[in-house]
């Protein structure tokens, strides 16, 4: 595990991936790989908890973006929660969230996505 | 009385940026700025590093001026690159990216002008220099 990528775990058949630190192109790869590996085995739901991650660079995002392509494929969805002010507005800005969700808790996310 | 700056110069490795919103988060304290503001200056600042980076294609150092001014904070980008034609720019929507082959990449300048109050570009064969100003909310 990168040392990015803090831990994942499983709720509610959703992969909940927590992140810790600056999500550039590394960090957003770190997040790909897993999510990639786990839509070979059938997931198709994914939540990032990104509490620990303050920052991060559009290269980083735009591999979210890939991401969101992949999971509609497989009729699947991605949601985020626990996102810094300036996250949330730059997701926003790119447009993020007309193709997945932000969300306030986990436990709203795991219930909602 | 001449108002005081702070002068950075970043080699181009990566994370580099880091550097350079570290010490906008001090001067940002030091104006007492908000949060978001903060946070705004900060994405810019990374966005218009990443572009100096990865465009201007030397290997010369990049060059970040901070500008305290008494109602703004303005912030300077500066590269030796071979610069660039702002009009050649796309401004990106995701509808475009999203299912397409396109790549997904090519945010900086659109997140740079939504996050600032104002940014001019200044680009020739010699470099490119981005002035970004953000206005101190009373």
């Amino acid at each position: 595990m990168s040392g990015f990528i803090k831990s994942t775990k499983e709720a509610n058949q959703i992969v909940i991936i927590e992140t810790d630190g600056y999500l550039n192109n590394e960090g957003g790869e770190a997040i790909s790989a897993i999510c990639y590996d786990k839509m070979k085995s059938g997931q198709n739901k994914f939540l990032i908890n990104m509490a620990g991650t303050k920052v991060v660079n559009s290269i980083g995002v735009s591999i979210l973006i890939e991401i969101i392509e992949k999971l509609q494929e497989v009729d699947g969805k991605i949601g985020y929660y626990n996102l810094a002010p300036i996250v949330a507005k730059t997701f926003n800005i790119m447009g993020l969230t007309k193709y997945s969700t932000v969300f306030a808790t986990e436990e709203e996310a795991v219930g909602t996505l | 009385m001449k108002q005081p700056s702070v002068e950075l110069k970043l080699p181009i490795i990566p994370n580099m940026e880091l550097i350079a919103t570290q010490t906008a988060e001090v001067i940002a304290r030091h104006m007492h700025l908000t949060e978001d503001q903060a946070g705004e200056i900060s994405m810019a600042l990374i966005e218009a590093c990443i572009n100096a980076f990865e465009h201007s294609k030397t290997d010369s150092n990049v060059f970040i001026h901070f500008l305290i001014e008494e109602d703004s904070l303005v912030v300077k980008v500066i590269d030796q690159g071979i610069g660039f034609d702002k009009t050649k720019v796309e401004i990106p929507k995701i509808e475009n990216k999203i299912g397409k082959d396109e790549r997904k990449r090519g945010w900086g300048l659109q997140l740079i002008q939504e996050l600032m109050d104002s940014v001019e570009f200044e680009s020739n064969g010699d470099g490119t220099t981005v002035t970004m100003k953000k206005n101190i909310k009373q």
